[in-house]
Protein backbone atom coordinates (compact mmCIF):
# COMPACT_ATOMS: atom_id res chain seq x y z
CA UNK A 1 0.00 0.00 0.00
CA UNK A 2 1.57 3.49 -1.29
CA UNK A 3 1.89 5.70 2.01
CA UNK A 4 -0.86 8.32 2.21
CA UNK A 5 -1.03 12.37 3.31
CA UNK A 6 -3.88 13.98 4.95
CA UNK A 7 -4.64 17.76 3.79
CA UNK A 8 -7.50 20.38 4.37
CA UNK A 9 -8.72 22.17 1.83
CA UNK A 10 -11.08 24.85 2.56
CA UNK A 11 -11.71 23.49 5.67
CA UNK A 12 -12.38 19.97 4.51
CA UNK A 13 -9.63 17.20 5.18
CA UNK A 14 -8.91 15.29 1.98
CA UNK A 15 -7.03 12.11 2.07
CA UNK A 16 -4.14 11.66 -1.24
CA UNK A 17 -1.44 9.16 -2.22
CA UNK A 18 1.72 10.27 -1.44
CA UNK A 19 3.49 12.06 -4.29
CA UNK A 20 0.23 13.58 -5.49
CA UNK A 21 0.24 17.62 -6.29
CA UNK A 22 -1.70 20.21 -4.29
CA UNK A 23 -4.21 19.81 -7.27
CA UNK A 24 -4.72 16.53 -6.84
CA UNK A 25 -5.76 17.44 -3.42
CA UNK A 26 -8.39 20.45 -4.67
CA UNK A 27 -10.24 17.96 -7.34
CA UNK A 28 -10.53 15.41 -4.63
CA UNK A 29 -12.41 18.08 -2.23
CA UNK A 30 -14.83 18.61 -4.26
CA UNK A 31 -14.29 22.06 -5.19
CA UNK A 32 -15.29 23.41 -8.46
CA UNK A 33 -12.89 26.05 -9.17
CA UNK A 34 -9.38 27.04 -7.95
CA UNK A 35 -9.87 30.45 -8.42
CA UNK A 36 -11.23 33.42 -9.52
CA UNK A 37 -10.15 35.80 -12.15
CA UNK A 38 -9.81 39.64 -12.13
CA UNK A 39 -13.54 39.56 -13.45
CA UNK A 40 -14.87 37.17 -11.04
CA UNK A 41 -14.95 34.37 -13.38
CA UNK A 42 -14.37 30.45 -12.13
CA UNK A 43 -10.75 29.02 -12.70
CA UNK A 44 -9.15 25.43 -12.72
CA UNK A 45 -5.74 23.88 -14.08
CA UNK A 46 -5.45 24.32 -18.01
CA UNK A 47 -1.51 23.43 -18.65
CA UNK A 48 -1.10 21.25 -15.77
CA UNK A 49 2.54 22.10 -15.93
CA UNK A 50 2.92 24.98 -14.02
CA UNK A 51 2.61 27.65 -17.05
CA UNK A 52 -0.48 28.74 -16.69
CA UNK A 53 -1.37 30.04 -13.00
CA UNK A 54 -5.26 28.87 -13.62
CA UNK A 55 -4.21 26.55 -10.55
CA UNK A 56 -3.02 29.06 -7.80
CA UNK A 57 -3.91 28.61 -4.42
CA UNK A 58 -2.99 29.51 -1.12
CA UNK A 59 -0.57 27.33 0.46
CA UNK A 60 -0.37 27.66 4.28
CA UNK A 61 -0.82 31.43 3.84
CA UNK A 62 1.30 31.76 0.86
CA UNK A 63 -0.72 32.75 -1.99
CA UNK A 64 -0.77 32.43 -5.51
CA UNK A 65 1.43 29.03 -5.04
CA UNK A 66 0.52 26.76 -8.34
CA UNK A 67 -1.04 23.69 -7.12
CA UNK A 68 -0.24 21.33 -9.95
CA UNK A 69 3.17 21.53 -9.12
CA UNK A 70 3.55 21.58 -5.27
CA UNK A 71 3.54 18.37 -3.56
CA UNK A 72 0.90 17.65 -1.08
CA UNK A 73 2.35 17.82 2.55
CA UNK A 74 0.73 16.17 5.91
CA UNK A 75 -1.63 19.08 7.09
CA UNK A 76 -1.19 21.61 4.75
CA UNK A 77 -4.14 24.02 4.67
CA UNK A 78 -4.65 24.90 1.04
CA UNK A 79 -7.41 27.38 0.69
CA UNK A 80 -9.62 27.85 -2.67
CA UNK A 81 -10.86 31.74 -4.14
CA UNK A 82 -14.48 30.13 -3.03
CA UNK B 1 19.58 37.65 3.59
CA UNK B 2 21.59 33.99 3.02
CA UNK B 3 20.77 31.59 0.74
CA UNK B 4 21.99 28.41 -0.02
CA UNK B 5 25.11 28.24 -2.82
CA UNK B 6 26.39 25.87 -4.85
CA UNK B 7 28.89 25.76 -7.58
CA UNK B 8 28.80 23.03 -10.82
CA UNK B 9 30.63 22.49 -13.69
CA UNK B 10 27.60 22.08 -15.56
CA UNK B 11 24.00 23.20 -14.73
CA UNK B 12 20.72 21.80 -16.76
CA UNK B 13 17.72 23.12 -17.16
CA UNK B 14 14.87 21.23 -17.55
CA UNK B 15 14.65 17.29 -16.51
CA UNK B 16 13.09 15.73 -19.58
CA UNK B 17 14.83 13.70 -21.68
CA UNK B 18 17.06 16.10 -23.50
CA UNK B 19 18.28 17.11 -19.96
CA UNK B 20 18.38 14.02 -18.33
CA UNK B 21 20.53 13.07 -21.66
CA UNK B 22 22.99 16.07 -21.66
CA UNK B 23 23.57 15.84 -17.92
CA UNK B 24 24.68 11.78 -17.94
CA UNK B 25 27.03 12.54 -20.81
CA UNK B 26 28.47 15.61 -19.59
CA UNK B 27 28.95 13.47 -16.45
CA UNK B 28 30.75 10.90 -18.78
CA UNK B 29 33.59 13.09 -19.44
CA UNK B 30 37.47 11.87 -19.22
CA UNK B 31 37.99 14.93 -17.78
CA UNK B 32 35.98 12.77 -14.84
CA UNK B 33 34.28 14.31 -11.84
CA UNK B 34 32.71 17.33 -13.19
CA UNK B 35 29.77 18.77 -11.03
CA UNK B 36 26.45 18.27 -12.72
CA UNK B 37 23.19 18.97 -11.49
CA UNK B 38 19.87 19.34 -13.28
CA UNK B 39 17.06 21.98 -11.91
CA UNK B 40 14.07 21.68 -12.76
CA UNK B 41 10.39 23.19 -11.20
CA UNK B 42 8.64 19.85 -11.24
CA UNK B 43 8.62 18.01 -8.16
CA UNK B 44 10.82 14.79 -10.23
CA UNK B 45 12.73 14.35 -13.10
CA UNK B 46 11.20 13.01 -16.70
CA UNK B 47 9.97 16.41 -17.58
CA UNK B 48 6.03 16.18 -19.37
CA UNK B 49 6.10 12.97 -21.03
CA UNK B 50 8.05 10.72 -18.19
CA UNK B 51 5.92 12.86 -15.25
CA UNK B 52 5.90 10.76 -11.90
CA UNK B 53 7.69 7.56 -13.53
CA UNK B 54 10.51 8.36 -11.21
CA UNK B 55 8.54 7.88 -8.13
CA UNK B 56 6.36 5.60 -9.64
CA UNK B 57 8.45 2.86 -11.86
CA UNK B 58 5.85 0.29 -11.66
CA UNK B 59 3.07 1.67 -13.06
CA UNK B 60 1.45 -0.07 -15.47
CA UNK B 61 1.62 3.19 -18.11
CA UNK B 62 5.71 3.80 -17.09
CA UNK B 63 8.16 3.03 -20.11
CA UNK B 64 11.50 1.05 -19.84
CA UNK B 65 13.09 4.22 -21.67
CA UNK B 66 12.45 6.36 -18.91
CA UNK B 67 13.38 4.33 -16.38
CA UNK B 68 16.45 3.54 -18.25
CA UNK B 69 17.83 6.61 -18.27
CA UNK B 70 17.04 7.81 -14.51
CA UNK B 71 19.31 4.72 -13.54
CA UNK B 72 22.08 6.17 -15.80
CA UNK B 73 21.20 9.45 -14.01
CA UNK B 74 21.52 8.21 -10.46
CA UNK B 75 24.42 5.53 -11.44
CA UNK B 76 26.46 8.62 -13.02
CA UNK B 77 26.15 10.47 -10.28
CA UNK B 78 23.95 13.63 -11.42
CA UNK B 79 22.98 16.08 -9.13
CA UNK B 80 18.79 17.17 -8.95
CA UNK B 81 17.33 20.10 -7.62
CA UNK B 82 13.36 19.58 -7.71
CA UNK B 83 10.86 22.25 -7.19
CA UNK B 84 13.19 24.86 -8.16
CA UNK B 85 12.18 27.31 -10.94
CA UNK B 86 15.26 29.86 -12.21
CA UNK B 87 13.90 33.19 -12.50
CA UNK B 88 17.03 35.50 -12.77
CA UNK B 89 21.00 35.86 -13.74
CA UNK B 90 21.98 38.36 -11.72
CA UNK B 91 25.96 37.90 -13.07
CA UNK B 92 27.25 35.41 -15.87
CA UNK B 93 27.34 32.20 -14.12
CA UNK B 94 25.47 32.66 -11.65
CA UNK B 95 22.02 32.19 -11.69
CA UNK B 96 18.54 32.36 -8.62
CA UNK B 97 16.09 29.96 -8.58
CA UNK B 98 13.27 30.00 -6.39
CA UNK B 99 11.59 26.99 -4.18
CA UNK B 100 8.71 26.41 -1.75
CA UNK B 101 11.14 27.12 0.51
CA UNK B 102 12.99 30.17 -0.49
CA UNK B 103 15.59 31.12 -3.29
CA UNK B 104 18.62 29.36 -3.79
CA UNK B 105 22.06 29.94 -5.81
CA UNK B 106 23.66 28.22 -8.60
CA UNK B 107 27.12 28.89 -10.13
CA UNK B 108 28.00 27.29 -13.48
CA UNK B 109 30.99 26.67 -15.97
CA UNK B 110 28.51 25.67 -18.56
CA UNK B 111 24.92 25.84 -19.12
CA UNK B 112 22.39 23.78 -20.87
CA UNK B 113 19.32 24.99 -21.41
CA UNK B 114 16.59 21.86 -22.26
CA UNK B 115 13.20 23.80 -21.13
CA UNK B 116 10.99 21.55 -23.75
CA UNK B 117 7.64 23.13 -24.89
CA UNK B 118 4.28 24.05 -23.72
CA UNK B 119 1.07 23.02 -25.32
CA UNK B 120 -0.31 25.25 -27.40
CA UNK B 121 -3.96 26.79 -26.75
CA UNK B 122 -6.05 28.60 -28.91
CA UNK B 123 -9.58 30.62 -27.96
CA UNK B 124 -12.75 29.24 -28.51
CA UNK B 125 -15.84 30.05 -26.88
CA UNK B 126 -15.79 28.43 -22.38
CA UNK B 127 -12.22 27.33 -23.24
CA UNK B 128 -11.83 29.16 -19.46
CA UNK B 129 -14.29 26.95 -18.07
CA UNK B 130 -13.08 24.62 -15.10
CA UNK B 131 -12.51 21.15 -16.19
CA UNK B 132 -11.13 22.53 -19.97
CA UNK B 133 -7.82 21.51 -20.12
CA UNK B 134 -4.44 21.15 -22.08
CA UNK B 135 -3.96 17.46 -23.24
CA UNK B 136 -0.60 17.16 -21.86
CA UNK B 137 -2.17 19.42 -19.46
CA UNK B 138 -5.21 16.56 -18.12
CA UNK B 139 -2.34 14.01 -19.13
CA UNK B 140 0.39 15.51 -16.24
CA UNK B 141 -2.86 15.89 -13.57
CA UNK B 142 -3.58 12.18 -13.83
CA UNK B 143 -0.15 11.62 -13.72
CA UNK B 144 0.42 13.53 -10.83
CA UNK B 145 -2.76 11.78 -8.64
CA UNK B 146 -5.84 13.16 -10.46
CA UNK B 147 -8.24 10.27 -10.77
CA UNK B 148 -9.61 9.63 -14.24
CA UNK B 149 -11.66 6.39 -13.93
CA UNK B 150 -15.22 6.33 -15.25
CA UNK B 151 -14.87 9.70 -16.21
CA UNK B 152 -15.73 10.88 -19.94
CA UNK B 153 -13.23 12.77 -21.56
CA UNK B 154 -13.33 14.74 -25.16
CA UNK B 155 -9.76 15.01 -26.43
CA UNK B 156 -9.41 17.23 -28.83
CA UNK B 157 -6.96 19.77 -30.60
CA UNK B 158 -4.32 18.47 -33.17
CA UNK B 159 -0.63 16.64 -33.43
CA UNK B 160 0.58 12.97 -32.02
CA UNK B 161 -0.15 13.94 -28.55
CA UNK B 162 -3.86 13.84 -29.02
CA UNK B 163 -3.23 9.74 -29.75
CA UNK B 164 -0.64 9.65 -26.89
CA UNK B 165 -3.00 11.74 -24.18
CA UNK B 166 -5.81 9.37 -25.16
CA UNK B 167 -4.91 5.95 -25.19
CA UNK B 168 -3.08 7.19 -21.52
CA UNK B 169 -6.56 8.28 -20.16
CA UNK B 170 -8.16 5.01 -21.35
CA UNK B 171 -5.57 2.99 -19.70
CA UNK B 172 -6.62 4.77 -16.69
CA UNK B 173 -9.58 3.80 -17.08
CA UNK B 174 -11.14 7.16 -18.70
CA UNK B 175 -14.17 6.71 -20.71
CA UNK B 176 -12.35 8.41 -23.92
CA UNK B 177 -15.88 9.36 -26.06
CA UNK B 178 -13.88 11.12 -28.85
CA UNK B 179 -10.73 11.90 -30.54
CA UNK B 180 -11.02 14.94 -33.03
CA UNK B 181 -7.74 16.11 -34.93
CA UNK B 182 -8.26 19.32 -36.45
CA UNK B 183 -5.80 18.17 -39.57
CA UNK B 184 -7.15 17.06 -42.53
CA UNK B 185 -7.21 13.32 -43.33
CA UNK B 186 -5.18 14.22 -46.20
CA UNK B 187 -2.29 15.12 -44.37
CA UNK B 188 -2.74 12.63 -41.60
CA UNK B 189 -2.56 10.33 -44.71
CA UNK B 190 0.83 11.54 -46.36
CA UNK B 191 2.42 12.05 -42.62
CA UNK B 192 1.49 7.96 -42.47
CA UNK B 193 3.25 7.26 -46.09
CA UNK B 194 6.00 9.72 -44.80
CA UNK B 195 7.02 7.50 -41.68
CA UNK B 196 8.44 4.46 -43.95
CA UNK B 197 11.80 6.23 -43.07
CA UNK B 198 11.31 5.88 -38.99
CA UNK B 199 9.81 1.86 -38.63
CA UNK B 200 9.82 2.74 -35.14
CA UNK B 201 7.39 5.19 -35.21
CA UNK B 202 4.97 3.28 -37.29
CA UNK B 203 5.41 0.46 -34.37
CA UNK B 204 4.86 2.94 -32.20
CA UNK B 205 1.34 4.29 -34.23
CA UNK B 206 0.18 0.58 -34.34
CA UNK B 207 0.54 0.22 -31.11
CA UNK B 208 -1.53 3.20 -29.63
CA UNK B 209 -4.52 2.06 -32.76
CA UNK B 210 -4.70 -1.24 -31.26
CA UNK B 211 -5.09 0.35 -27.41
CA UNK B 212 -7.37 3.17 -29.20
CA UNK B 213 -9.83 0.52 -30.78
CA UNK B 214 -13.05 1.33 -30.18
CA UNK B 215 -12.57 5.23 -29.91
CA UNK B 216 -13.98 7.62 -32.74
CA UNK B 217 -11.07 9.29 -34.22
CA UNK B 218 -12.04 12.05 -36.57
CA UNK B 219 -10.03 14.00 -38.45
CA UNK B 220 -11.12 17.31 -40.31
CA UNK B 221 -12.34 17.78 -36.32
CA UNK B 222 -12.36 20.55 -33.99
CA UNK B 223 -14.20 22.25 -31.07
CA UNK B 224 -15.97 25.19 -31.54
CA UNK B 225 -17.73 25.65 -28.21
CA UNK B 226 -17.36 24.14 -24.95
CA UNK B 227 -20.68 24.59 -22.81
CA UNK B 228 -21.54 24.66 -18.53
CA UNK B 229 -22.94 26.82 -16.66
CA UNK B 230 -19.73 26.55 -13.65
CA UNK B 231 -18.22 24.04 -14.98
CA UNK B 232 -17.91 22.01 -18.22
CA UNK B 233 -20.98 19.68 -19.24
CA UNK B 234 -20.82 19.43 -22.74
CA UNK B 235 -18.37 20.30 -26.00
CA UNK B 236 -19.54 21.26 -29.12
CA UNK B 237 -17.63 19.66 -32.46
CA UNK B 238 -17.52 21.11 -35.97
CA UNK B 239 -16.71 18.81 -38.82
CA UNK B 240 -17.56 19.50 -42.57
CA UNK B 241 -21.35 21.85 -41.99
CA UNK B 242 -21.75 19.49 -39.52
CA UNK B 243 -21.73 20.66 -35.84
CA UNK B 244 -23.00 18.64 -32.74
CA UNK B 245 -22.72 18.42 -28.86
CA UNK B 246 -20.72 15.62 -27.13
CA UNK B 247 -21.50 15.27 -23.03
CA UNK B 248 -18.48 15.14 -21.13
CA UNK B 249 -16.54 15.50 -17.49
CA UNK B 250 -13.20 16.77 -18.99
CA UNK B 251 -12.12 18.09 -22.39
CA UNK B 252 -8.38 17.72 -23.43
CA UNK B 253 -8.03 20.28 -25.85
CA UNK B 254 -4.42 21.57 -27.00
CA UNK B 255 -3.12 22.48 -30.83
CA UNK B 256 0.57 20.47 -30.75
CA UNK B 257 3.25 22.31 -29.21
CA UNK B 258 4.99 25.66 -28.79
CA UNK B 259 8.56 25.73 -27.43
CA UNK B 260 9.61 27.54 -24.12
CA UNK B 261 12.39 30.05 -25.66
CA UNK B 262 11.88 32.75 -22.39
CA UNK B 263 14.42 31.77 -20.21
CA UNK B 264 17.14 31.34 -22.95
CA UNK B 265 15.63 34.28 -24.31
CA UNK B 266 16.48 36.08 -21.29
CA UNK B 267 20.00 34.70 -21.32
CA UNK B 268 20.89 36.28 -24.68
CA UNK B 269 20.52 33.28 -27.00
CA UNK B 270 18.79 34.44 -30.28
CA UNK B 271 15.41 32.27 -30.98
CA UNK B 272 14.31 34.74 -34.20
CA UNK B 273 11.26 32.30 -35.04
CA UNK B 274 10.32 30.80 -31.40
CA UNK B 275 13.09 28.28 -31.56
CA UNK B 276 16.20 29.13 -29.86
CA UNK B 277 19.18 29.33 -32.59
CA UNK B 278 21.87 26.49 -32.10
CA UNK B 279 24.94 25.23 -33.83
CA UNK B 280 25.99 21.72 -35.25
CA UNK B 281 27.06 20.79 -31.17
CA UNK B 282 23.68 22.78 -29.72
CA UNK B 283 25.78 25.69 -28.82
CA UNK B 284 23.54 28.96 -28.70
CA UNK B 285 24.33 32.32 -29.94
CA UNK B 286 25.87 32.43 -26.36
CA UNK B 287 28.90 30.66 -26.01
CA UNK B 288 29.21 28.08 -23.41
CA UNK B 289 25.08 28.28 -23.24
CA UNK B 290 23.63 24.89 -25.10
CA UNK B 291 20.16 24.23 -25.89
CA UNK B 292 18.98 20.76 -26.42
CA UNK B 293 15.39 19.02 -26.82
CA UNK B 294 12.00 20.82 -27.26
CA UNK B 295 13.33 24.61 -27.33
CA UNK B 296 15.71 24.42 -30.31
CA UNK B 297 12.12 23.28 -32.17
CA UNK B 298 9.32 20.58 -31.47
CA UNK B 299 10.49 17.56 -32.70
CA UNK B 300 9.55 15.01 -30.25
CA UNK B 301 11.04 12.15 -27.34
CA UNK B 302 14.23 10.65 -29.86
CA UNK B 303 15.47 13.82 -31.31
CA UNK B 304 15.32 15.93 -27.51
CA UNK B 305 17.35 12.39 -26.41
CA UNK B 306 19.94 12.26 -29.19
CA UNK B 307 20.41 16.51 -29.16
CA UNK B 308 20.64 16.63 -25.35
CA UNK B 309 23.45 13.84 -25.86
CA UNK B 310 25.16 15.78 -27.96
CA UNK B 311 24.90 19.10 -25.54
CA UNK B 312 26.36 17.12 -22.57
CA UNK B 313 29.36 16.03 -24.74
CA UNK B 314 29.65 18.83 -26.18
CA UNK B 315 29.88 21.12 -23.14
CA UNK B 316 32.23 18.73 -21.84
CA UNK B 317 34.88 18.71 -24.45
CA UNK B 318 34.08 15.26 -25.63
CA UNK B 319 33.75 16.83 -29.86
CA UNK B 320 34.81 13.79 -31.29
CA UNK B 321 31.52 11.40 -29.61
CA UNK B 322 29.44 14.31 -30.58
CA UNK B 323 30.07 14.22 -33.93
CA UNK B 324 29.16 10.72 -33.68
CA UNK B 325 25.91 11.51 -33.08
CA UNK B 326 24.92 13.87 -36.28
CA UNK B 327 23.63 11.86 -38.44
CA UNK B 328 20.96 10.15 -35.98
CA UNK B 329 19.96 13.74 -35.28
CA UNK B 330 19.70 15.02 -39.11
CA UNK B 331 17.94 12.04 -39.94
CA UNK B 332 15.10 12.55 -36.53
CA UNK B 333 15.08 15.90 -37.83
CA UNK B 334 13.37 15.14 -41.34
CA UNK B 335 10.60 13.48 -38.87
CA UNK B 336 10.30 16.47 -37.26
CA UNK B 337 9.72 18.48 -40.25
CA UNK B 338 7.26 16.24 -41.55
CA UNK B 339 5.19 16.04 -38.18
CA UNK B 340 5.21 19.94 -38.37
CA UNK B 341 3.82 20.11 -42.08
CA UNK B 342 1.40 17.40 -40.82
CA UNK B 343 -0.32 19.19 -37.85
CA UNK B 344 -0.10 23.05 -39.36
CA UNK B 345 -3.17 24.82 -38.18
CA UNK B 346 -5.93 25.49 -40.49
CA UNK B 347 -7.03 29.33 -41.04
CA UNK B 348 -10.66 28.09 -39.67
CA UNK B 349 -9.20 28.13 -36.28
CA UNK B 350 -8.76 31.95 -36.58
CA UNK B 351 -12.53 32.51 -36.34
CA UNK B 352 -13.36 30.41 -33.18
CA UNK B 353 -12.97 32.94 -30.90
CA UNK B 354 -16.03 35.38 -30.41
CA UNK B 355 -16.14 39.03 -29.52
CA UNK B 356 -16.75 38.31 -25.84
CA UNK B 357 -14.33 35.11 -25.66
CA UNK B 358 -11.59 35.62 -23.55
CA UNK B 359 -8.01 35.63 -24.83
CA UNK B 360 -5.43 36.42 -22.53
CA UNK B 361 -6.78 34.59 -19.08
CA UNK B 362 -4.75 36.07 -17.01
CA UNK B 363 -6.45 39.71 -17.49
CA UNK B 364 -9.55 38.44 -19.04
CA UNK B 365 -8.96 39.97 -22.07
CA UNK B 366 -11.30 39.97 -24.81
CA UNK B 367 -10.92 38.97 -28.15
CA UNK B 368 -13.41 42.08 -29.23
CA UNK B 369 -10.86 44.44 -27.32
CA UNK B 370 -7.45 42.29 -29.07
CA UNK B 371 -8.73 43.18 -32.23
CA UNK B 372 -8.75 46.83 -31.87
CA UNK B 373 -5.02 46.71 -31.13
CA UNK B 374 -2.52 47.34 -33.91
CA UNK B 375 0.48 45.21 -32.11
CA UNK B 376 1.72 43.28 -29.43
CA UNK B 377 3.04 46.27 -27.47
CA UNK B 378 -0.11 48.16 -28.38
CA UNK B 379 -2.18 45.55 -26.52
CA UNK B 380 -0.17 45.35 -23.87
CA UNK B 381 -0.45 49.06 -23.02
CA UNK B 382 -3.94 49.81 -23.91
CA UNK B 383 -5.43 45.82 -22.74
CA UNK B 384 -2.59 44.62 -19.95
CA UNK B 385 -3.10 41.35 -22.21
CA UNK B 386 0.04 39.35 -21.67
CA UNK B 387 0.72 41.07 -18.44
CA UNK B 388 -0.80 38.66 -15.75
CA UNK B 389 1.53 36.04 -14.05
CA UNK B 390 1.94 33.65 -16.74
CA UNK B 391 3.39 36.83 -18.61
CA UNK B 392 1.50 35.55 -22.27
CA UNK B 393 3.01 32.04 -22.33
CA UNK B 394 -0.41 31.36 -22.71
CA UNK B 395 -2.25 33.87 -24.86
CA UNK B 396 1.29 34.85 -26.33
CA UNK B 397 0.92 31.49 -28.84
CA UNK B 398 -2.56 32.21 -29.99
CA UNK B 399 -1.82 36.01 -31.06
CA UNK B 400 0.48 34.91 -33.26
CA UNK B 401 -1.41 32.59 -34.37
CA UNK B 402 -4.64 34.68 -34.46
CA UNK B 403 -3.34 38.39 -35.33
CA UNK B 404 0.45 37.12 -36.28
CA UNK B 405 2.05 39.63 -33.11
CA UNK B 406 5.33 38.62 -31.75
CA UNK B 407 6.01 39.67 -28.03
CA UNK B 408 9.42 41.45 -28.29
CA UNK B 409 11.43 40.43 -24.49
CA UNK B 410 11.84 39.02 -21.66
CA UNK B 411 13.15 40.89 -18.49
CA UNK B 412 13.41 39.53 -15.20
CA UNK B 413 12.19 38.13 -12.88
CA UNK B 414 11.74 35.44 -15.65
CA UNK B 415 8.56 34.22 -13.84
CA UNK B 416 6.58 35.84 -10.92
CA UNK B 417 8.45 35.31 -7.64
CA UNK B 418 7.62 35.85 -3.89
CA UNK B 419 8.82 39.17 -2.73
CA UNK B 420 11.81 37.32 -0.50
CA UNK B 421 13.21 35.94 -4.10
CA UNK B 422 13.58 39.65 -5.37
CA UNK B 423 15.32 40.73 -2.27
CA UNK B 424 17.53 37.82 -2.54
CA UNK B 425 17.42 39.52 -5.87
CA UNK B 426 18.54 42.74 -4.90
CA UNK B 427 21.34 42.17 -2.34
CA UNK B 428 23.07 40.19 -4.94
CA UNK B 429 22.68 43.13 -7.04
CA UNK B 430 23.72 45.93 -4.52
CA UNK B 431 26.72 43.27 -3.13
CA UNK B 432 28.26 43.87 -7.04
CA UNK B 433 27.71 46.90 -7.20
CA UNK B 434 29.82 48.13 -3.66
Amino acid sequence: MPETITLSVDGRSVTVPEGSVVSTAVFLSGAVAFRLSVTGQRRGPLCGMGICFECRVTINGQQHARSCQILCRDSMDVRTDE
Amino acid sequence: MNSPRHNYDVLVIGGGPAGLAAAVCARQSNMGGARVVIVDDNPGLGGQIWRGEQRNPQAKTATPEAAEWFKRAQESQVEFISGARVYDQPEKGLVLAETFDGAIELRYQKLILATGARELFLPFPGWTLPNVMGAGGLQALVKSGLPIEGKKVVVAGTGPLLLAVAAYLRKRGADVALIAEQAPLKSLLSFGLGLWRSPGKIIQAIKLKRELAGVPHLSGCWPVAANGDEQLRSVRLRRGRKTWDVQCDYLACGFHLTPNVELAVFFGCEAPDGVVLVDEVQQTTVPGVYCAGESTGIGGLELSLVEGRIAGLAATGQLEKARELFAERRKLQQFADLLNRTFALREELKRLPQPDTIVCRCEDVSFARLEKQTAWRAAKLHTRCGMGPCQGRICGAAIEFLFGWRPESVRPPVFPVKVGSLIQDATLIAGREQ
